[in-house]
């Protein structure tokens, strides 16, 4: 089977060299940005891309990435790719790439100056396999963020925190006034990004490459990592009244002021502006949870199958393109409260939290996130593991860490 | 056609053999061979794309160290026991009622038969709305007046699986029914009339002669049942997708989410190998002692 796919592979390639005329043509993108605020970013490509010529055929797969990513592979490796797709760039599309099922954008890189305007610089590393370029990147996003609802706390009759202790703090006051402290959805890769947040909040940068990068098993079973066992237990306790499922189900109950705050990436933001809620009035957002400020460089990034049809071949550099440009980048990272890729862009529209995300950016206080470090394989357990955790209230945090333990030394 | 002649028997019926190459290929080709190259991959450490770099048991190993595996197999069980029993036991005894030449049967059959027309899906988004303390039953009642009525079995761990054979005994036990409603009318009238001459009671003419005869009948329900409740995947991703944490997880759940999203093939064939494994050790002596049997008898 796999004979079968590079062939098909070398065949695109050889017609690559034949591009045809430049004209009309739709190209199909997979993504599965469809809540809200990200159906309003997405579109800010498709209008642009529409307007150099081509046709965006808009192919939203609902239901997150983790119900969207089999899809898409299965429609790559199957043979029936679509002309471009959403992934976290990283370790994602890793395979792909090396089973020659990926377009190789190193021309257009070189051609458009990726390697300068691209910042920070890890960002294109994580699209890089073997010296060639294989994705765009199209926006920073970053899991370390706490977002507070004025308005609960407010009713509970404390002031807004300004961490993460003054939160855990705070929540018998909220939980007193009805409120539930901490909204953490059912699904499982919430309780796993948000254990991920706590250790680099909690534990510091240094903690947290040593635990992801290095793959450190035994500092993961030791006692520094078990101080974050001990806050993912107060977030455990505070979160225990959530009962809905999805992300934004639960940026909802901030939003509503059902819930005093959620630990989440920073595309929550699209859904509060979505419900026109202005950020310092109605919400607070604490970068790092106030405690360590770093962003993590995770995000999208756009991938380009091999194609056979010249024409569309043609038409997906010219997306490549698109992505990357300047005026779209703002666009699409203002609707999306994402941060852009490029840092030469103007962002004065930009609201509080972005200007705080910009900020850190040009610190250059950044970590490279767990989609770049660990495999699909062991992201899953460590999600088995953290909403089982969430879940179950009599699991002990020793041998939850020791499971932790168990994961980091078999990771990959 | 002579009898003597023993070769023939390969080209008798030619035609009928030449019709059914087709399907034998299929059966061949996309089951058997499918399952052998399944069973094949389960030993190498093949991520996303197959590759064929053998580990040994390694895959199995890991498997059932698992605590999400473990869980998933005890689920089963439960779920298994529970849809068994119920359905069999709740499917007959509707069955009987009806049979008491009741008025409006029509009727009855068709409501009971009604759930079966949904899909898992449907069902599972049915009663995962009823059983949501917010909107179902445990708010109805609480309106009602009885506010500390607690019903949410959806979001307890340690009773989640039972929330969800609820939905699958809803679903199921229309079906069951009227394969036993069947079952019954095959029974020669005549019986019943011995029987009654006999003066053997109502229940004990149904426990001691009815159940017995109606063997065949119980047989093709109890496969029907069987093999549903192995591949239940559908009804938990509606109802619960796992949850709470990893309270309903099942088995064939737990072989696409590694097959698919944690991109690891070699985990899930193993997984799938260990349920077709199981599913073996239920059917082979099954088999044996059915269709073993008649060829002595």
């Amino acid at each position: 089977m796999r004979y079968k796919f590079l062939t098909a592979a070398f065949a695109a390639t050889v017609a690559l060299n034949f591009a045809g005329p430049a004209a009309a043509t739709d190209l199909e993108v997979t993504h599965w940005w469809t809540s809200g605020g990200e159906a309003a970013a997405v579109a800010e490509f498709a209008k642009a891309f529409d307007a150099t010529g081509n046709h965006w055929v808009d192919g939203a797969i609902a239901g997150s990435g983790g119900t969207a990513r089999p899809i898409m592979i299965s429609r790559i490796t199957g043979g029936d790719p679509m002309g471009a797709t959403q992934f976290n760039h990283g370790r994602q599309a890793e395979e792909l790439v090396q089973a020659g099922l990926m377009r190789d954008l190193t021309d257009i890189a070189t051609k458009g100056k990726w390697t300068e305007v691209v910042r920070p610089k890890s960002l294109l590393d994580s699209c890089t396999i073997d010296g060639k370029i294989y994705c765009v990147p199209v926006n920073i996003h970053s899991w370390q963020w706490l977002w507070l609802s004025n308005e609960a706390f407010q009713k509970a009759g404390v002031p807004v925190p300004k961490n993460w202790d003054e939160f855990v703090a705070a929540a018998p006051a909220l939980e007193k006034a009805g409120i539930i402290p901490l909204a953490v959805g059912g699904q499982p890769w919430q309780a796993s990004g948000a254990f991920d947040v706590l250790l680099a909040a909690v534990g510091g940068s240094d903690a947290f490459l040593k635990v992801y990068k290095e793959k450190d098993a035994k500092f993961a079973g030791g006692p520094e990592i078990a101080k974050v066992f001990k806050a993912a237990d107060d977030a455990r306790k505070m979160a225990k009244n959530t009962n809905v499922q999805d992300w934004n189900q639960a940026t909802n109950l901030v939003i509503t002021g059902k819930a005093g705050g959620q630990i989440m990436g920073d595309w929550a933001q699209g859904e509060f502006q979505v419900a026109g809620k202005t950020a310092g009035k109605d919400y607070t957002c604490l970068p790092g949870l106030g405690l360590n400020e770093v962003i993590a460089t995770g995000g999208d990034a756009f991938y380009f199958p091999l194609l056979k049809d010249a024409d569309k071949s043609k038409a997906q550099e010219v997306l490549a393109e698109t992505l990357l440009d300047p005026k779209t980048q703002v666009a699409f990272n203002l609707k999306k409260g994402s941060l852009p890729v490029r840092g030469d862009v103007d962002l004065n529209a930009a609201n509080d939290c972005m200007k705080k995300g910009l900020a850190i950016l040009a610190k250059g206080a950044v970590i490279p996130w767990t989609d770049q470090l660990l495999s699909q394989d062991s992201q899953k357990q460590k999600e088995d593991l953290f909403s089982e955790f969430f879940a179950k209230s009599d699991m002990t945090l020793e041998e939850a860490q020791k499971r932790f333990a168990d994961i980091i030394a078999s990771a990959d | 056609m002579s009898k003597s002649e023993r070769p023939n028997q390969l080209f008798r019926n030619l035609n009928a053999k030449v019709a059914s190459i087709p399907m034998i290929l299929t059966a061949l080709v996309v089951f058997v061979g499918g399952t052998a190259w399944t069973v094949l991959y389960s030993f190498t450490n093949s991520k996303l794309l197959p590759r064929l770099n053998f580990v040994g048991i390694d895959q199995y190993y890991r498997l059932w160290a698992t605590p999400r595996w473990l869980v998933s197999i005890e689920n089963l069980l439960i779920y298994g026991v529970i849809s068994l029993v119920f359905s069999l036991v709740v499917g007959f005894i509707l069955a009987a009622l009806l049979d008491q030449k009741i008025r409006f049967e029509d009727t009855f059959r068709t409501i009971f038969l009604y759930p079966f027309a949904l899909s898992f899906i449907v069902t599972g988004l049915v009663w995962q709305w009823l059983l949501n303390p917010d909107f179902g039953i445990q708010r109805v009642v609480r309106d009602l007046g009885w506010t500390s009525f607690s019903f949410d079995p959806l979001y307890n761990s340690s009773i989640v699986i039972y929330g969800i054979s609820i939905a699958a005994l809803w679903q199921g036990t229309g079906l069951i029914m009227c394969l036993m409603l069947a079952g019954l009318r095959g029974i020669d009238e005549d019986i019943w009339k011995a029987a009654r001459v006999d003066g053997i009671p109502m229940w004990k003419t149904y426990l001691f002669i009815v159940i017995p005869m109606m063997r065949p009948v119980f047989i093709t329900t109890l496969v029907i049942i069987a093999a549903g409740i192995v591949k239940v995947y559908d009804l938990v991703v509606a109802q619960t997708s796992g949850g709470p944490g990893i309270a309903s997880e099942v088995p064939a759940k737990y072989v696409y989410d590694y097959m698919f999203f944690a991109q690891n093939l070699g985990q899930g064939f193993a997984a799938s190998t260990m349920m077709l494994l199981s599913v073996v050790i239920v059917i082979v002596p099954w088999a044996y002692l059915e269709f073993g049997g008649k060829k002595r008898g």
